[in-house]
C-alpha cells in the first residue's frame, strides 16, 4: 500500500508539473503550426506569471490576475509577430530578444513596484486559484485503489489544471475541425497556397500568435498563482524550452503533446521523489540525469533515431510574395 | 439595340503596362477573349505571358491599362477580387498543401462554414457533381503528396471550378505532365468549353496550341505581336512570330577545326527533387575546337544537364569522359574534382551559384579556385596575388567599375557575367560549359562575351553553350542540339533556320516522327 | 531577392542604421526606467560614471568585456557560416570542466604560465567537442541546430550540476563548487595597466584573459577574412549553392565552423574561472553566452565591432552594478532588458528603419541612393 501511495503521489505531482509544460507546448503548437518558430515561450510565460501575480495581488482577484497575465503575454506575442511577420525578421533572434526583455523587466518592475527583491507579495486566499474538491472526494478516499485515484489525481486541482487538459481536445478540434484550424495548418505548410486562395497570410499568423499568447499567459498564471503563491524571479526556469522540446517530441500534434508533457512532467516528479533513493536494478539514478532526459530524448528524436520529427514546412521562413 | 445580340468578351485587356524596375514585362497589351472559347497565349520564356495573367488574377497590379470582365470594367486588386469575378487560375507551381487531402485543399479559403464538417460535406457533393459534369475523377480523401502530378493538377482545376470560375487560366499546364496525362487534360478543357467556360492556356508548346485552342495570341518581349484564329494559322507562322526576325548579332568566326573528343557525356539521366525525370538518357560528344549549342525552351532539362555535368547535381545514371578518362556523375560527383580535371563551368544562375553577391569582386574572382596554390600562402589567402590577379582580369575583360574591392552586387549584370567568365576562362580549362551566357547582359557585353567564347574555341577548347536565346545559339554554335522534354530531339548545323529549330524546340518534329 | 532593399552609402549601412537601432533600444530602455519612477538621464550618467569614472570601474568593465568578446566571437564565427549557435552558453559552461581538470591536476605543481596554456587547450577542446554533436546532426541528419544547441545547453547544465554537487565537490563542503585553485592556476591581473594612467584600483578581476580575448579577436579576423577556411565559411554562409558550386563540402564546413565557435565559447570560461573566482562554481557563465548573441549582432559580426560592443556591454554590467547601488529601484537586471532590446532592434527588427532612411536620403539627393554613390566612392 505504501508503494501504491507513493505512485499516486508521484502521478499527482506529475500532473501538477505537466500543466505549465502542456499549456506552453500547446501555445507553441499554434504558432509553429502557422509557420512561426517561437523560442520565446519561456519569456511569454514569465511575463504572464509576473503580470498575473502582480495584478491579482493589487486588485485582490485571481481572475483579474489571469486576465492581466493573458493580456501582457499576448502583447509580447504581438511584438514577436511585428518583428517576424510584418518586418520579416529572424524568428529565432526575435524569440531570444523576447526572453531577455521578459527576464529583465519582470525583475526590475517587480522590485520597483513591490520592493521584495523581485518577488510579488504572497497571494492571499481569493487572489489565487484554489483547488476544486470534487463531490465525494473525501469520502471516496477510503475506497481502495479507485478512491485515492479519484481523490488525489482527478479531484483537488485548480481550475487551470482542468483548463489545460481541456485545451488538448479543444486544440485538436480547432486544428482539425474548424476553418481557422485548416487555414492555420495550411499557412504553416504552404503560405503561397493560402495567399492565392485569397486569405491574408499575415493576419492569419497574427491570430495564431494571439492563441500562443493566451496560452502562455495562462501557463504563467498557473506558475505564479497556483503552483506558487506569488511571482519569484526566473520562476519559469527553462520550462518554455522543455515545452519546445515536448512540442518537437510530439511532432507538433496536440494529443501527442499531452503525452510528451506528461512524460517530461513525470521525469521531473520522479527525479524529485527519487532523490537519493536507489532503484532496483539500475541503482541510484542521478536527479540531473532525470532532468536532462527530456532534452536528451528530444535530441535523439531530432537526429532521426526514433521516428522522424518533420516540422511544418514553412516554419521559420518569412513569407515573401513570389515575383 | 442591335448590339445586344453581340455577347461581350469574357475578358478584355486594354493598354496594359507593367514594369519591374527597369524591365518592362508588359507593354501596351491589348487582348480580347471571347466567351466559351479556348484561347492560347504563346511566347518564349520571359515574353511576359505569366506577368500578364498574374495581373488578371490580382497577384500584381498593372501600372496602367484597363481590365474588363464580361464587358464591365473590373478592378482586380487581390486574388479575391479575381475569384469573385469568376476568374480561376491553375499555377505552374501548384498552390496546394501537400499533406492535406484533396477536399481540404479544395475548400481552403472557400469554406462555407466555420466548421469543417459542413464545409466538407458541401464540397463533397459539389465535387461529385463537378466530377460527373467534367470527367474530373479524383479521390476526395487522398493526400495530395501521394497523388501523381496529373491528378494534383486536376485538384487545382477543381479548386477553381469549386469557386465558381467561369474563366480558367492555366499557366504552362503540361510542363509536368506525361503525353497521356496531357491528352487527358485537353479532353477536360474541351469539356469545360462545351459547358460554356472560357479557358486561357499559356504555353510555349505549339503542338498544344494547334491541338486545342480556338484562337491564339503570340507574345514577344513584353508585347502582343499577333492574334490568329488557330484554324487559319500554321505552326510555322506561329514559330516565326514567337521567335521573331531579330537582327542577328553575327559574330566574326572562321571555320571550326574540330579535333578529338574532349568531353563525352554518356547515358545521363537526372531526376529533380520530386522524382520527375528531367534529363532522359542523354549522350553526346564535344570535340576540341568546336562550340556545341543546346537550344530549347527553358524547363526542358537543360539546367539539370549542366548541373549534372558540372557535378553540382547528382545524376541517377551516367558519366562523362573528360580527355578520355571517365568520371562517374552519380553519387560522389564533386564540382571540385571536375574543375581540377579541366572542366570550367559558367552557371546559369550567377546571382546564387556563380557568384556570392555579398563578396568583393576579388573574392569572387577565385570562387571555386580558392584552393589553387597560386592564391594561397599556406592556410592563408595570398591577398596580394588575389588582388593582382583580379586587377589583371578586370583589365583583360574590361570589367567596370575597375575596383576589385567593390561589392559584387554593385556591378551591372554584364559586368557580373564578365567576372564569372574571366574567372573560368583564365584558368585555361580544356572544356568550358556555359549556361545562358548573356542572360540579363547589356548589348555591349554580349558581343564581348561571344568573342571570348569563340576565342576559346579557336584555342582548341571544347565549349558547350546552353541558351534559350535562339539567335545566340545560332550565331555561336558549330553544331546545335535541340532539347525537348529531357531528350535531345535533333541535331542541326549552324545554317538551320529559326523555323526549323523552333519546331524542334516545340516538340513538333518529335511528335511527327513518333 | 538577396538584397530586397536599395543601396545606401556604406557609412549609412554600417554606421547610421546600427546607431539608430541602438538608440531606439536605449530609448525604450529609458521608458522602462521612467516606468520604475527614476530619471533615465540621471541613470545614464550614473551608469557611465560607474563604468569609466574610476580605475576600478574601468577594470571591471574590461573584465566583463573580456567574457563578452569570447562569446560574441563564438556567435559571430558560426554566423559567418550561416549557423545560429545559440549553444555558446552551454559550450562555455561545460568547458569549465576541462579547466577544472587541468587546474585541479596541476595547480600545486606547475606555475600559472604552464597551467594557463594547458587550460586554454582544455577549454577550447571541450567547448569544441560540445559543439561537434549538434554540428554533426545538422550536417548529416538535418537536425535544426538552433534546437539542438538549446537542448545541449540544458544537458551541459545538468552534467555540470551533477559534477559540482558530486564528484568535483570537496568532501565536507556545502557549496556546489570545486575546491579553490592554488596559485598555480591563478592568472595574473592586468590592473597595473590602468594604474599606469594614474588611476587607483582597489581589487578588480581584470586579468590576462583580456589580452587573450583581444588576440582571439585578431585571430578571428584573420580566420574569417584572410584564410581559405574563412573564405569557405563565408561562401557557405552567404550561399550554400555557391559553396556547392565551388566544391566546398557542406559537412566539413559546418562541423569546422561550429567547432571553432565552440572552442571560442569554451575559452570564455577561463576569464571568470581562472581569472576571478579561482574555482568552478554552479552557473558561473550566468548568461554570458546569450549576451554574446547581442554583442555579435551589434558588432555586425566583425571582430572590431564585437570588441566595441563587448566593452559597451561590459560598461552596462559594471555601470549597472553602480546604478543598482545609487537607484535601489533599478537592479542589474536592467542590463538584461537592454540586452533583449538590442537583440530585438539590432537583430530581428534590423531593417525596420531602413525604408525611412532611404526615403530621407532620396529626398536629399536622389543620386546618393543606389549605384551612383557606390561608383563615385569606388573611383
Amino acid at each position: 500500500m505504501d508503494i501504491f501511495n507513493a505512485i499516486i503521489q508521484v502521478l499527482d505531482s506529475t500532473i501538477r508539473l505537466s500543466v505549465p509544460l502542456l499549456l506552453a507546448c500547446l501555445a507553441g503548437l499554434y504558432s509553429e503550426r502557422a509557420g512561426i518558430f517561437d523560442i520565446g515561450l519561456e519569456g511569454k510565460m514569465l511575463v504572464g506569471a509576473f503580470a498575473g501575480a502582480a495584478a491579482a495581488s493589487v486588485f485582490h482577484s485571481a481572475f483579474i490576475g489571469l486576465g492581466m497575465a493573458i493580456l501582457i503575454s499576448v502583447a509580447f506575442a504581438m511584438v514577436h509577430g511585428f518583428a517576424s511577420i510584418t518586418h520579416r525578421g529572424n524568428q529565432i533572434v526575435s524569440g531570444v530578444a523576447i526572453n531577455f526583455v521578459a527576464a529583465g523587466s519582470t525583475i526590475i518592475l517587480g522590485q520597483a513596484w513591490f520592493q521584495q527583491g523581485g518577488r510579488t507579495p504572497a497571494l492571499q486566499p481569493g487572489e489565487r486559484f484554489e483547488a476544486i474538491i470534487w463531490p465525494g472526494a473525501d469520502a471516496a478516499r477510503q475506497v481502495p485503489i479507485i478512491g485515492p485515484i479519484y481523490a488525489e489525481l482527478i479531484s483537488g486541482h485548480s481550475i487551470l489544471v482542468y483548463f489545460a487538459f481541456a485545451m488538448v481536445p479543444f486544440t485538436w478540434w480547432v486544428l482539425y475541425r474548424t476553418r481557422f484550424g485548416l487555414r492555420l495548418r495550411a499557412v504553416g505548410e504552404n503560405p503561397a497556397a493560402v495567399d492565392t486562395a485569397g486569405i491574408s497570410v499575415a493576419w492569419l499568423r497574427y491570430r495564431a500568435l494571439m492563441c500562443t499568447g493566451i496560452l502562455t499567459g495562462v501557463a504563467g498564471a498557473y506558475l505564479s498563482m497556483v503552483q506558487n503563491g506569488g511571482f519569484v524571479k526566473d520562476m519559469t526556469a527553462g520550462k518554455g524550452y522543455i515545452a519546445l522540446a515536448a512540442l518537437i517530441f510530439a511532432k507538433w500534434k496536440p494529443v501527442n503533446a499531452m503525452f510528451a508533457c506528461l512524460l517530461f512532467g513525470f521525469l521531473d516528479a520522479a527525479s524529485i521523489r527519487l532523490q537519493g533513493t536507489p532503484l532496483p536494478i539500475v541503482g541510484k539514478v542521478s536527479v540531473q540525469f532525470m532532468q536532462a532526459l527530456p532534452y536528451i530524448l528530444t535530441v535523439i528524436l531530432l537526429a532521426g533515431f526514433i521516428g522522424k520529427a518533420i516540422p511544418p514546412r514553412a516554419g521559420g521562413v518569412p513569407y515573401v510574395k513570389e515575383r | 439595340m442591335a448590339q445586344a445580340t453581340i455577347e461581350p468578351a469574357a475578358i478584355e485587356l486594354i493598354g496594359i503596362n507593367k514594369s519591374f524596375g527597369a524591365v518592362r514585362a508588359n507593354r501596351d497589351i491589348n487582348l480580347e477573349i471571347a466567351r466559351g472559347t479556348i484561347h492560347g497565349i504563346v511566347g518564349e520564356n520571359g515574353a511576359g505571358k505569366s506577368t500578364l495573367m498574374s495581373i488578371l488574377y490580382g497577384f500584381y497590379q498593372a501600372d496602367s491599362g484597363e481590365i474588363r470582365v464580361g464587358g464591365k470594367p473590373a478592378s482586380i486588386k487581390t486574388p479575391n477580387d479575381a475569384i469573385a469575378l469568376g476568374i480561376g487560375m491553375v499555377h505552374q507551381h501548384f498552390m496546394l498543401v501537400d499533406n492535406f487531402t484533396v477536399l481540404e485543399n479544395i475548400i481552403l479559403g472557400a469554406e462555407s462554414d466555420a466548421l469543417l464538417k459542413r464545409s466538407i460535406a458541401k464540397a463533397r457533393s459539389e465535387l461529385d457533381r463537378l466530377e460527373r459534369e467534367y470527367g474530373l475523377e479524383v479521390e476526395p480523401d487522398a493526400i495530395i503528396e501521394e497523388l501523381p502530378v496529373g491528378l494534383q493538377q486536376r485538384v487545382e482545376i477543381l479548386k477553381a471550378l469549386y469557386r465558381g470560375a467561369e474563366i480558367l487560366i492555366l499557366d504552362e499546364p503540361t510542363g509536368v505532365l506525361t503525353p497521356a496525362e496531357a491528352d487527358h487534360l485537353f479532353r477536360i478543357l474541351r469539356q469545360l468549353k462545351d459547358q460554356g467556360k472560357t479557358v486561357v492556356l499559356i504555353t510555349h508548346k505549339l503542338r498544344e496550341i494547334m491541338a486545342i485552342t480556338d484562337t491564339v495570341s503570340v507574345m514577344r518581349q513584353g508585347t502582343m505581336v499577333a492574334t490568329r484564329e488557330t484554324a487559319k494559322t500554321t505552326v510555322e507562322e506561329l514559330a516565326e512570330l514567337m521567335v521573331g526576325r531579330r537582327v542577328l548579332l553575327r559574330v566574326e568566326k572562321g571555320e571550326a577545326e574540330a579535333g578529338g573528343v574532349k568531353l563525352a557525356v554518356k547515358n545521363l539521366t537526372v531526376r529533380d527533387s520530386r522524382g520527375v525525370t528531367m534529363v532522359d538518357d542523354i549522350s553526346f560528344d564535344i570535340r576540341a575546337g568546336e562550340i556545341v549549342g543546346i537550344a530549347g525552351v527553358a524547363g526542358n532539362g537543360q539546367s539539370e544537364l549542366l548541373e549534372a555535368i558540372s557535378g553540382i547535381r547528382h545524376a541517377v545514371s551516367g558519366s562523362v569522359m573528360l580527355d578520355g578518362k571517365p568520371i562517374d556523375l552519380t553519387g560522389k560527383a564533386d564540382p571540385g574534382e571536375l574543375r581540377d580535371r579541366g572542366l570550367a563551368h559558367v552557371p546559369e544562375d550567377r546571382h546564387h551559384v556563380g557568384l556570392v553577391l555579398a563578396f568583393e569582386e576579388n573574392e569572387n574572382s577565385i570562387l571555386g579556385y580558392h584552393d589553387d596554390p597560386r592564391y594561397l600562402k599556406g592556410p592563408f589567402l595570398n591577398v596580394d596575388a588575389i588582388m593582382a590577379d583580379a586587377r589583371d582580369k578586370i583589365e583583360k575583360y574590361d570589367i567596370r567599375p575597375g575596383n576589385p574591392r567593390l561589392k559584387t552586387a554593385n556591378f551591372s549584370g554584364g559586368n557580373q557575367q564578365k567576372i564569372v567568365l574571366a574567372r573560368e576562362i583564365e584558368q585555361d580549362p580544356g572544356v568550358l560549359i556555359v549556361g545562358q551566357p548573356t542572360r540579363g547582359v547589356d548589348v555591349g557585353a554580349i558581343e564581348f562575351i561571344h568573342k571570348r567564347l569563340i576565342a576559346m574555341r579557336d584555342q582548341g577548347k571544347a565549349v558547350l553553350v546552353v541558351s534559350v536565346e535562339l539567335d545566340e545559339i545560332r550565331s555561336l554554335s558549330d553544331r546545335i542540339l535541340v532539347m525537348f522534354a529531357g531528350r535531345i530531339v535533333g541535331e542541326r548545323g549552324p545554317e538551320a533556320t529559326e523555323g526549323e529549330l523552333g519546331l524542334l524546340m516545340a516538340g513538333v518534329e518529335q511528335e511527327a516522327a513518333a | 531577392m538577396s538584397t530586397p532593399y536599395a543601396k545606401l552609402p556604406a557609412w549609412a549601412d554600417y554606421g547610421l542604421i546600427p546607431l539608430i537601432n541602438l538608440s531606439v533600444a536605449f530609448i525604450v530602455a529609458g521608458f522602462v526606467v521612467l516606468l520604475v519612477g527614476e530619471n533615465p538621464f540621471r541613470a545614464a550618467v550614473i551608469l557611465v560614471e560607474g563604468a569609466f569614472g574610476k580605475g576600478t570601474g574601468i577594470a571591471f568593465t574590461l573584465f566583463y568585456a573580456t567574457t563578452f568578446i569570447f562569446t560574441g566571437l563564438s556567435v559571430a564565427v558560426a554566423a559567418h557560416c550561416g549557423l545560429f549557435n545559440i549553444g555558446t552558453e552551454g559550450q562555455a559552461y561545460i568547458a569549465g570542466l576541462g579547466i577544472a581538470i587541468v587546474c585541479l591536476s596541476f595547480d600545486s605543481t606547475l606555475p600559472w604560465w604552464l597551467t594557463f596554456p594547458l587550460a586554454i587547450v582544455a577549454s577550447a577542446l571541450v567547448g569544441a567537442l560540445w559543439a561537434l554533436i549538434p554540428a554533426y546532426l545538422q550536417a548529416k541528419r538535418g537536425s535544426h541546430i538552433v534546437i539542438t544547441t538549446i537542448m545541449f545547453n540544458f544537458i551541459a547544465a545538468s552534467i555540470m550540476v551533477y559534477l559540482l554537487v558530486g564528484p568535483l565537490k570537496p568532501a565536507g563542503s556545502q557549496a556546489p563548487q570545486t575546491r579553490n585553485f592554488l596559485a598555480g592556476a591563478e592568472l595574473p591581473k592586468l590592473n597595473w595597466i590602468i594604474e599606469l594612467f594614474g588611476a587607483k584600483i582597489r581589487s578588480a578581476p581584470l586579468n590576462i584573459c583580456f589580452l587573450l580575448a583581444l588576440a582571439m579577436a585578431f585571430l578571428v579576423w584573420l580566420l574569417i577574412w584572410r584564410t581559405r577556411l574563412g573564405y569557405e565559411m563565408r561562401t557557405y554562409g552567404h550561399s550554400p549553392k555557391a559553396a556547392r558550386y565551388a566544391g566546398i563540402s557542406e559537412t566539413r564546413i559546418i562541423i569546422t565552423a561550429m567547432m571553432i565557435s565552440g572552442a571560442l565559447a569554451g575559452m570564455m570560461a577561463l576569464n571568470p574561472v581562472m581569472g576571478d573566482q579561482h574555482n568552478v562554481a554552479i552557473d558561473f557563465v550566468s548568461g554570458a553566452g546569450f549576451v554574446g548573441i547581442a554583442v555579435a549582432l551589434m558588432g555586425r559580426l566583425h571582430p572590431v565591432g564585437i570588441v566595441l560592443a563587448a566593452i559597451l556591454f561590459g560598461m552596462l554590467y559594471q555601470g549597472g552594478a553602480e546604478l543598482a547601488f545609487e537607484m535601489p529601484a533599478i537592479s542589474r537586471d536592467m542590463i538584461v532588458i537592454i540586452q533583449g532590446l538590442v537583440i530585438l532592434f539590432a537583430g530581428a527588427l534590423e531593417h525596420m528603419f531602413r525604408p525611412y532612411i532611404q526615403a530621407l536620403f532620396a529626398s536629399f539627393s536622389p543620386r546618393s541612393v543606389g549605384m551612383e554613390a557606390v561608383k563615385g566612392k569606388g573611383a
